[in-house]
């Protein structure tokens, strides 16, 4: 624990209930520290000073609570706990634990309670780091020492971020429950300080490390229209913006599942309580696709629906970062899934309407554009204490309303991240899922991954990438024309590309999370495919130049096989798409050789 | 309870009452207004202060004046008494019977915010509802612990597909019938009579706690109803382990006091003057629903939400779009061609259905069949573009089959009698039936399987 011990705990009262906004009189408090609000002893932070009053939102709701009740001051901002026990946990938005909640107090959460985040009653195998001695100098960051948190999970003991000093002990290896003392520390400020498995961090100051690393590597989601056509690097910012019915939280739980992250932070950010649930269900019952294991070891979940208060839920985002940042001090990559940060700003607008500060855009307060870019920030690939490399990606769901991007969120996160995945309603009404719009999408990232496409795929990727968006984009000129003048009105060739834009729609683009086989893709699967579509695309064009009528192609038997083969081959088959790529060639390399033949025959 | 009556109020607008020099008031807590007549009105603290309390009256502010208003701080929240009794009984917003017969009496009260759902008790919704409406049960299945709103208009049927549901809901397998809460918010009198019509004829009656706010009822009162009507539902749910369907009518009109009142408040307004806490306000209304771990009852929620000027981006429909899991749109359009119940299927959605439905609950072609007939309906709608521009004389055979495909999907299978219940075996045939229009090698969405035992070609 960092809290000084001399500091004592200051004492004041109540003067205004307005909801979750609550007035008090307590000279001294700190911007930002806790309190203790009335007998019920909720929850709330300090988030502006005036005079000897404060102004304080409470976390919890503020029902039954009268002027002229005790605060109280908590002596330090709002904070964490890191340690192991997180993984596979599911937490509220002020990191309460909701399993031991309901243990305690039943299916509905009762107020004024507060168990610690992280079990004390658990031992865990602490293993301490052979290279050190009692004697030697830490720096701030440093591993005591391992416990294995999960088969696939080692979690490192770090020391607080803001502590260094001479080790004066460290424990052997044992079982240690997480209040037993695990080492003292002479810290450079001349105290000691005992050394537990876990430490606390405040959660709106971003974890330090050494330095930002620029080295890029995708990451893969095993989703075709993400990976191959809008990829997100490993430390990046991405966002997913899309209107009620788009399919945004799908997209989500399908990153969540399939990336090749080592951790996944999903923040329900005043989202729905049944979609949770789902994810609560079926994660502990899928398997990691890279290690086996099952999926819930590597997730954590920070739950704070949309019934619950509203400024935790302003908290939860920097909750679930401030786990996000503790994991990549470890040296992991890991993914952190915010839905919806348009929830986490209506949260903003709500406090700031309890304030009566002055509204800009839609209600908005004037610091939404820098606090969503200072959220964004959090994420990024960075070089630790330690030396190794660790990264924190952000994924943030946007729910516009009415699905109109230029309202102030969407516009704000659209200057800010790299990748941005736009949903569209058009698409999901025709049940085109993922109804990723390939037209207002964009990754930046595109060239940085092309090298590791490149060399660990294919050669041809970047190419074959840019010719199926050309044609996607033919396809949408071509089809103005058609719901113009009609089909007649074009040739043969533009016929056939609106053919090949089809293929690349239904045969890639299109991928059913539901289905066991559809929905993960290896890089090599969704190259191969890709491959497929554009083989049969420019075969397909040859032959039309010498004549062959369009619809004769499109009866080919292996057209519909081509559109199911995303469904009928996993990504281990890599070899039977190929040979059906081969096999396809093959066929038109017949037909060539015979409408030729065919062709000198009739004259 | 306080005897003591306090004559300081010092501002009345509005639905809200200030008053002065008032003790320290819990917040939340409810009053008793006692206005010149005698008569007694009923509130509840939304703001206290050491100095000042401000009190929303649900009877409204209405002819009080200063000097002899008196008001009485109860010193508890604002409950509702729970019993069996509650069903047959008809109560205003804030549980005063309506019915001409005495209140309810009962030791156990429950304050009617109630308190938010663990999300870790929960557990996920997956039993198939059949509603007998082949555009709910084929293409957007409730399930039990879902919510799943009607967005629908000014002159659209949504009251006689609300009761179409609450006659014919049940569950494939079992007996067991839903016990009904039914919330009307600033409806008329002929469509509350409607709704009692129907329970009466039905003879579910005895089935139903009915909570009524007429149009001419004070609007403040709206704002206490939904939160009173879901407290009888969660005892009723996880109490009396009963399933019960709750039916609001109309969102929009609550929304519409709630905006009312925060004006009056001096709330800063965000979009189209409603306040910046619409969405909170409405999440904690709408996930009271839901299933919880171990127990055996259910709330399954069914609101129907007008779209002011039939728009769907409206804040409203909006907002609840991204708390329900999903929405079933009326139409216009199907309506004027006397299509019923005129579901628009594009943009209709159950976000639950995905795990209600196939083998074990319905069958197992279902997911598929629905996919498909979702792909060959937005094609045909196309091809309904496509032809009302160029004419359907110079469409394709291929195109003229679509055309046709879309014109039997509306009439058949969109439209059905306000009787008529179809079982989900019914609604799939009647599915096949449709798609079996178009030869095998179109309908991709479905499995080989699927065809050789359900299409209807020769072949």
């Amino acid at each position: 624990m960092i809290q000084k011990s001399s500091e004592r705990n200051k004492q004041g009262v109540i003067r205004e209930i307005n909801g979750p906004i609550v007035t008090i009189r307590l000279p001294g408090v700190r911007n930002s520290e806790q309190v203790l609000i009335g007998d019920l002893r909720l929850v709330g932070e300090v988030i502006a000073l005036q005079g000897e009053e404060a102004i304080v939102q409470a976390y919890e709701s503020t029902d039954g609570v009268r002027p002229g009740e005790p605060v109280e001051t908590l002596g330090k901002p709002l904070s964490v706990e890191l340690g192991p026990g997180l993984l596979g946990g599911i937490f509220d938005g002020v990191q309460r634990p909701l399993e031991a909640l309901f243990e305690t107090s039943g299916d509905h959460i009762s107020r004024g309670v507060a168990p610690p985040a992280l079990d004390r009653e658990r031992a865990w195998r602490f293993v301490p780091d052979p290279e050190l001695a009692p004697g030697m100098r830490l720096e701030r960051g440093a591993r005591i020492g391992t416990v294995q948190e999960t088969k696939t999970i080692e979690h490192r003991i770090l020391t607080p971020p803001n502590l260094s000093g001479e080790l004066m002990e460290l424990a052997p290896e044992g079982d240690y429950k997480l209040d037993r003392c695990v080492g003292r520390l002479k810290g450079d400020d001349g105290v000691t300080h005992r050394l537990y498995l876990y430490h606390n961090w405040p959660v709106r100051l971003p974890r330090p490390y050494r330095q930002r690393d620029h080295s890029q590597k995708p990451l893969i989601t095993g989703q075709r229209i993400l990976d191959t056509f809008f990829p997100l690097v490993k430390g990046g910012k991405g966002a997913v913006p899309g209107p009620f019915g788009a399919g945004k939280t799908v997209v989500q739980q399908q990153i969540a599942r399939w990336s090749n992250a080592d951790i996944v932070i999903y923040v329900g950010c005043g989202e729905r309580g049944n979609e949770l649930v789902d994810v609560l269900e079926t994660f502990p019952t899928l398997q990691d696709p890279y290690t086996g294991r099952m999926l819930m070891e590597r997730t954590l979940l920070v739950a704070n629906t949309s019934n619950m208060p509203v400024v935790a839920r302003e908290a939860s985002i920097y909750v679930g970062l401030t786990m996000a940042e503790y994991y990549r001090d470890q040296g992991y990559d890991v993914v952190m899934l915010a839905d919806s940060t348009s929830r986490w700003a209506e949260a903003l607008r709500e406090v700031s309407g309890r304030l009566g500060q002055m509204p800009v855009e839609d209600g908005y307060p004037a610091y939404l554009a820098s606090r969503l870019a200072a959220m964004y920030e959090r994420a990024g690939r960075v070089v630790t204490f330690l030396g190794d490399k660790g990264s924190v990606t952000l994924i943030g769901a946007v729910s516009p309303p009415g699905g109109d991007f230029s309202e102030p969120v969407t516009a704000h996160t659209k200057e800010i991240i790299q990748t941005f995945w736009a949903l569209s309603k058009e698409l999901a009404d025709a049940r085109h899922y993922p109804s990723v719009d390939w037209v207002g999408s964009f990754s930046d990232h595109v060239n940085t991954v092309a090298r590791w496409w490149h060399d660990e795929v294919s050669p041809h990727w970047k190419r074959r990438r840019e010719q199926a968006l050309a044609l996607l984009a033919r396809d949408a000129e071509l089809s103005r024309i058609v719901n113009l003048v009609g089909p007649e009105a074009l040739s043969s060739a533009q016929r056939w590309e609106l053919e090949g834009a089809a293929l690349i729609k239904e045969g890639v683009l299109q991928q059913n999370a539901l289905d066991a086989v559809d929905t993960f893709a290896s890089p090599k699967k969704q190259f191969l495919l890709l491959e497929m579509m554009l083989t049969i695309y420019d075969k397909g064009a040859g032959l039309i130049s010498l004549g062959v009528p369009v619809q004769e192609l499109r009866g080919l038997e292996f057209m519909s096989r081509a559109r199911r083969a995303k469904q009928t081959y996993d990504s281990d088959q890599t070899e039977e798409l190929e040979a059906m790529i081969k096999e396809i060639s093959d066929e038109f390399a017949r037909i060539r050789v015979e409408y030729t033949k065919f062709q000198e025959h009739a004259h | 309870m306080s005897a003591k009556e306090y004559r300081t109020a010092s501002a009345a607008r509005g639905g809200l009452l200030t008053v002065i020099d008032a003790p320290r008031v819990a917040f939340g807590d409810r009053v008793a207004i006692r206005d010149h007549h005698g008569a007694l009105r009923n509130g509840q603290v939304i703001r206290s202060a050491e100095k000042e309390v401000l009190i929303q009256i649900f009877e409204g502010t209405d002819d009080l004046d200063l000097e002899s208003t008196w008001v009485r701080f109860l010193d508890q929240p604002l409950e509702v008494a729970l019993s069996p009794e509650l069903l047959g009984r008809i109560f205003n917003g804030i549980g005063e019977p309506k019915d001409g017969r005495p209140p309810i009496v009962s030791s156990l009260k429950r304050a009617i915010s109630g308190s938010a759902i663990n999300p870790a008790a929960r557990t996920y919704p997956r039993e198939f509802i059949q509603t007998g409406v082949s555009t709910i049960d084929g293409l957007n299945a409730l399930v039990r612990g879902q919510k799943l709103p009607i967005f629908s208009a000014s002159g659209l049927p949504h009251n006689r597909l609300a009761a179409q549901i609450v006659r014919q809901a049940k569950l494939v397998d079992e007996e067991s019938s839903f016990s009904v809460v039914f919330a009307a918010m600033g409806v008329s009198y002929a469509d509350a009579q409607f709704f009692k019509d129907v329970f009466s004829s039905s003879g579910v009656l005895g089935n139903v706690v009915m909570y009524i706010n007429q149009a001419d009822d004070p609007p403040v009162e709206r704002l206490a109803l939904p939160r009173a009507a879901l407290t009888a539902a969660e005892y009723l749910a996880f109490d009396l382990d009963r399933h019960v369907l709750v039916v609001m009518t109309d969102m929009t009109n609550y929304a519409e006091a709630l905006r009312e009142v925060a004006t009056a408040k001096g709330d800063v307004p965000s979009r189209k003057g409603y306040p910046g806490y619409l969405y909170s306000d409405l999440a904690e209304i709408y996930e009271r629903s839901g299933r919880i771990r171990d127990r055996h009852g259910s709330i399954t929620l069914v609101p129907v939400v007008s779209m002011p000027s039939d728009d769907i981006t409206h804040p409203i429909p909006d907002l609840t779009g991204y708390i329900t899991e999903g929405q079933i749109v009326l139409s216009r359009e199907l309506h004027n061609q006397g299509i019923y119940p005129p579901v628009h299927i594009s943009p209709s959605l159950s976000r639950l259905m995905k795990d209600g439905i196939g083998k074990d609950d319905t069958r197992e072609d279902h997911p598929r069949v629905a996919n498909q007939l979702y792909a060959m309906y937005a094609k045909a709608q196309e091809t309904r573009n496509l032809a009302s521009i160029i004419g359907a004389e110079e469409l394709s055979e291929q195109d003229r089959r679509y055309l046709e495909f879309a014109d039997q999907f509306d009439k058949q299978f969109v439209g059905q009698e306000e009787d008529e219940d179809r079982s989900i075996i019914e609604t799939l045939n009647l599915a096949w039936e449709l798609l079996s229009m178009f030869p095998k090698a179109e309908l991709t969405r479905v499995s080989e399987t699927d065809l050789a035992k359900y299409h209807r070609s020769g072949d």
